[in-house]
């Protein structure tokens, strides 16, 4: 690296939206004028071929051994131009970008203001770039092994695509069986075919395949390491139940006398304080918890233990930490479904027969606690039951957000109650929205069943009757807008389809795999529309509800690819790694550790012998933050060193 | 329709929170919550869509009945400020003249704008109250200035209420004094009724007539009072602790301050005033006094806390005619008689006019009494 800087500096039109505001030519201009800049051109598409083989070509015939391109952002386009100074033989870190569009074109429509941005930001990186140094990319080997943190349908998907081809899975799911919201579901939407039906053959796979290894009742309590490598520690809550013993026959829970609210059946039917959740569950294993055991509250009972001929219980088993090492993980933790006990309005758990979607997906369903039948709380059958939209969706005052699946699974409602009890049915909705394949048509099929549709908000859930026909039902007020005028609905059944929101841990969870959470609360996506799987940490991925509300097909086809990517990941057998890292020079450090207490990332170790710190290249981001924190400014942040910044500083100050 | 092409129209609009009012999406929310369906149709969300078309039609008789209670407000799913919009309409209307301002109310305003008062009452005579009350004026040194409102200075139905607070304050030992003749109107319900001109002229004049005697902190009987001191006076140089009366008696009981003599054994029912409760998050405190009185039983009214009924009062209805068979106060009356209640307790000076009117057409003052929190307090020391 011996010679004298001879930078290019190529400045992009990108098509108008730069040209259209920026003065391409004058900036152009400019940076003829800057020290050290042999060349620099403008041209219209800096990022296509042709604009490529430019920088290619005046490698070449000029010798440039720094490269400027002023063009988009840099995490659109920087990689592309690193590649372009790599094969024209010239070290990719000798390059830096100045964002002249959403920075300079985007933010103004003044054409002046803009230009002048531009040559700023064109100086700034040029001064930049005459002090950047060489770096080398390393590569580390990458662990084939997957970690999928939930058993949802999501979860289930994902270790499926990875375990069939053949690379080890270790599927986590906290609670006693794998299944997630979608095992509770009745019929889906739009096609009708049954939940379980298409999902227990999905999971007995699960349960049985020779790559996954299922960690029910789990969850996970520590993470270290980086991308290709990372150490994750996995608690597997005590069963008191022998799995190896245990040969599923279901007395022990037949014989358990005590019996508290299923959270299967969301407190729409009860189960015992040993119990396997669902008939279909996997692993078939019961549970003892421990909360409601009578012999773990006041040590008698233990008729569990009695009955029990293969000798399965185990009073005294004891949680067992276990560690496990993957290249990359995924994040199928699902949603939540709002609360509605606090909206007075609805009259949730104040009026009888107010229900949220979820219990009526129990009470619908032929394995739920009524067999099927729809019902009143007296046993009787509804001869009316409204179904209320967006309660907590579409609301400032709860989500802002669109749930997306509500107004689907409502039209299922109707249909469902159509056949089983010919009650009349009002939807209440501001906007139908039914955008997947096959939804439109199903939304015609259901007003062709008879449903009535009513525009316009709930505002009230009462049992005051202001006529005789009110008297004893549950009265439904709204506007409907379309009428515009008040509507009173008597009905005996209220369903309201709540919102779905984050897990309630969603936060520890997203700190525990460092990534990052939008305003709606659920895990950040890479990018929206072009990295929907990925995280801001590489590595971890998201799929399903976690990352926002979606419908099976949705969260079906996220889980299938961030498989994709990870095999992408495991064929390789190998992870590149960031060469911007923090480096610490050990004459200088005193070994106070401070750097090691701000770093995110654990990135930073202490060696006791040498009584210095030393910095992880594997696990650094180059973020920058100890090189700021360093009170003996013994770090230096590569392709950030203070004479860089200085230099940028300077070129946008000239 | 009228299609208005007045851009002064819009841009009023725009300046009072029309902005927001393009969030709107006409889910009917507001139409439900407000009161006035309970009684007649008033499609709140067609006047919102009138707005964001501006097709306003300034003539119908809509534009003045919004009572301001903010129900609509707190429930709007896309936070529009509804009671902004309404406030722009009628300021349009004050100041273009684009169409008549109801007759009581325009006489009111005029009072207000003359002489700082609604009912029309000289000055000097706003102190009459507190004639044999001996009570001081307000002066530098005075550590509370207790601001009745004019409704109980001057309506000598409801000056038990002034009364009751100053016995209060002085068996409490608090060093306090009020205005006199030289308070005005606060302005809360003049700016509702779209006079933004006169509500700025009456809070300049209330601001230098408390910077005078520098006072730091205000009792105040109404709700209006507080809500335009607390959330309105500051942006216009007006900096002083505002505090209900309901919250200072809850400090003097804490303090020990108030010794309760006697039982109040009465059924009572409270009342949450809108602008205590939705707009000022306030609903604990008046509680918190009536649970504290010896003897009293406290019941709940079907509509309360967030979701309660307005009386009708607010945004300058209490000064425009009502029709008998469309006052909510005559529905809170009947709830208030069906829960058992042989009192309802009141803690705005507008909740007590209309209620008490509301007891006496229906014929049910045998049954029901309207008392303020402070006049039960007394009943008690």
């Amino acid at each position: 690296m011996g010679s004298e800087p001879r930078i290019g500096v190529y400045i992009c039109h990108c098509g108008s939206n730069i040209a259209g505001t920026v003065d391409v030519k004058e900036v152009t201009g400019f940076a003829r004028s800057l020290d050290a800049v042999v060349v620099a051109r403008n041209y219209v598409f800096m990022c296509s071929d042709p604009g490529q083989e430019v920088i290619r070509n005046d490698i070449r015939d000029f010798g440039l051994n720094r490269v400027v391109v002023a063009a988009c952002s840099p995490t659109m386009h920087e990689l592309t131009f690193r590649h372009v100074l790599e094969e024209a033989g010239v070290n990719p870190y000798l390059f830096e970008m100045a964002n002249i569009r959403e920075q300079c074109s985007w933010v103004t429509e003044d054409g002046r203001m803009a230009t002048e941005k531009a040559r700023a930001l064109v100086g700034a990186a040029t001064k930049r770039v005459y002090y950047h140094q060489p770096l080398e990319t390393r590569k580390v080997p990458f662990n084939p092994n997957t970690l999928i943190i939930g058993g949802g349908i999501a979860g289930i998907q994902a270790a499926l695509e990875i375990a069939n081809s053949e690379n080890k899975v270790y599927l986590v799911e906290r609670s006693p069986s794998i299944g997630g919201h979608m095992i509770q579901l009745d019929k889906t939407f739009p096609t009708l075919d049954c939940s379980a039906c298409i999902l227990t053959p999905k999971m007995t796979q699960v349960g049985s395949h020779p790559y996954i290894e299922l960690m029910s009742y789990s969850e996970v309590e520590e993470v270290s390491g980086y991308i290709g490598n990372f150490k994750v520690k996995i608690r597997e809550k005590a069963r008191y139940v022998d799995a190896d013993k245990c040969n599923s026959c279901g007395v022990c829970q037949e014989k358990c006398p005590w019996k508290v609210d299923s959270e299967f059946d969301v407190g729409m039917g009860k189960r015992k304080a040993i119990y396997i959740p669902f008939p279909q569950a996997v692993p078939n294993i019961p549970v003892i918890d421990r909360e409601h055991c009578v012999y773990f509250l006041k040590g008698t009972c233990r008729a569990c233990e009695k009955f029990c001929e293969v000798k399965a219980i185990d009073f005294e088993q004891e949680d067992k930490l276990v560690e496990v090492e993957v290249g990359s993980v995924i994040l199928t933790t699902g949603f939540d479904v709002l609360d509605p006990t606090p909206m007075y309005q609805y009259g949730y758990k104040q009026l009888d027969n107010v229900v949220t979607s979820l219990e009526f997906e129990r009470l619908v369903n032929a394995a739920g606690p009524t067999g099927g039948n729809i019902v009143l709380k007296d046993g009787s059958t509804p001869q009316s039951i409204a179904i209320v939209h967006c309660v907590g969706s579409r609301d400032k005052n709860y989500h802002e957000y669109c749930s997306r699946v509500c107004c689907m699974y409502a039209l299922k409602y109707a249909h469902l109650i159509k056949e089983k009890t010919n009650a009349d049915v009002y939807q209440y909705y501001i906007d139908m929205r039914c955008f997947g394949k096959g939804y439109e048509e199903f939304y015609e099929r259901l007003s062709e069943e008879g449903v009535n549709f009513i525009r316009g908000k709930v505002g009230e859930v009462t049992d005051q009757a202001l006529s005789e026909e009110e008297k004893g039902k549950l009265v439904v007020v709204a506007e409907d807008t379309l009428l515009g005028s008040i509507i009173r609905v008597p009905v005996d059944m209220v369903i309201l389809c709540v919102a779905m929101e984050p897990q309630p841990d969603v936060e520890a969870v997203a700190r525990l795999f460092t990534i990052s959470r939008s305003v709606d609360g659920f895990f950040l996506e890479k990018h929206p529309k072009l990295d929907p799987v990925a995280t801001t940490t590489d590595g971890i991925f998201v799929a399903g509800c976690c990352q926002g509300p979606k419908d099976i097909p949705d969260t079906v086809a996220q889980a299938s690819a961030a498989a994709a990517r990870i095999l992408a990941l495991i064929s390789t057998g190998e992870v590149e790694i960031e060469a911007a890292t923090a480096v610490i020079d050990e004459r200088i450090c005193s070994g106070c550790q401070l750097c090691s207490v701000i770093c995110a990332y654990n990135a930073i170790s202490f060696d006791e012998e040498k009584n210095v710190c030393r910095v992880n290249e594997a696990l650094c981001k180059g973020c920058g933050a100890c090189v700021g924190g360093c009170p003996s400014e013994a770090i230096t942040g590569r392709h950030f060193t203070t004479g860089q910044i200085l230099a940028e500083i300077e070129g946008i100050l000239i | 329709m009228t299609v208005t092409p007045l851009k002064e129209v819009v841009d009023i609009v725009n300046e009072e929170g029309g902005e927001i009012l393009k969030l709107c999406y006409q889910c009917g929310t507001c139409t439900v919550v407000c009161p006035w369906n309970k009684v007649r149709s008033f499609i709140v969300r067609r006047i919102m869509h009138q707005g964001q078309l501006g097709l306003i039609d300034f003539e119908a008789e809509d534009i003045w009945l919004c009572a301001t209670c903010n129900n609509c407000v707190k429930r709007c799913p896309r936070g529009v400020e509804i009671i902004d919009v309404m406030r722009a309409l009628r300021r349009a209307i004050t100041e273009l003249g684009i169409a008549k301002v109801p007759d009581s109310l325009r006489i009111t305003v005029k009072n207000i704008s003359a002489i700082g008062n609604p009912l029309g009452e000289p000055a000097e005579n706003r102190a009459n109250w507190a004639r044999d009350l001996n009570v001081k004026l307000h002066t530098q040194e005075t550590e509370i200035l207790y601001f009745p409102c004019c409704i109980p200075e001057y309506d000598p139905s409801v000056q038990r209420v002034a009364r009751a607070a100053v016995n209060i304050l002085k068996k409490a030992g608090v060093d306090f004094g009020i205005l006199g003749s030289k308070a005005n109107c606060c302005g809360e319900s003049v700016r509702k009724a779209g006079d933004e001109n006169l509500f700025q002229q009456l809070a300049q004049n209330n601001i230098s007539t408390f910077a005078e005697t520098r006072v730091k902190k205000v009792v105040v009987s109404s709700p209006h009072c507080y809500h335009t001191f607390k959330n309105e006076y500051p942006k216009l140089g007006g900096n002083f602790e505002v505090v209900h009366f309901s919250q200072y008696l809850v400090d003097l009981i804490k303090q020990g301050r108030l010794n309760f003599a006697k039982e109040v054994n009465k059924k009572v029912a409270y009342h949450d005033p809108c602008y205590l409760g939705r707009h000022n998050d306030i609903y604990d405190e008046p509680r918190e006094v009536l649970k504290s009185i010896p003897g009293l039983e406290l019941v709940e009214l079907p509509y309360y806390r967030e979701n309660s009924l307005c009386c009708g009062g607010g945004g300058g209805r209490i000064w425009m005619e009502t029709k008998r068979d469309e006052r909510f106060s005559d529905m809170r009356i009947e709830q208030a008689v069906d829960i058992g209640g042989s009192v309802l307790a009141v803690a705005c000076p507008y909740c007590l006019l209309n209620f008490a009117d509301s007891v006496l057409t229906l014929d049910k003052g045998d049954i029901i009494e309207v008392k303020s929190i402070s006049e039960l307090v007394q009943e008690a020391l």
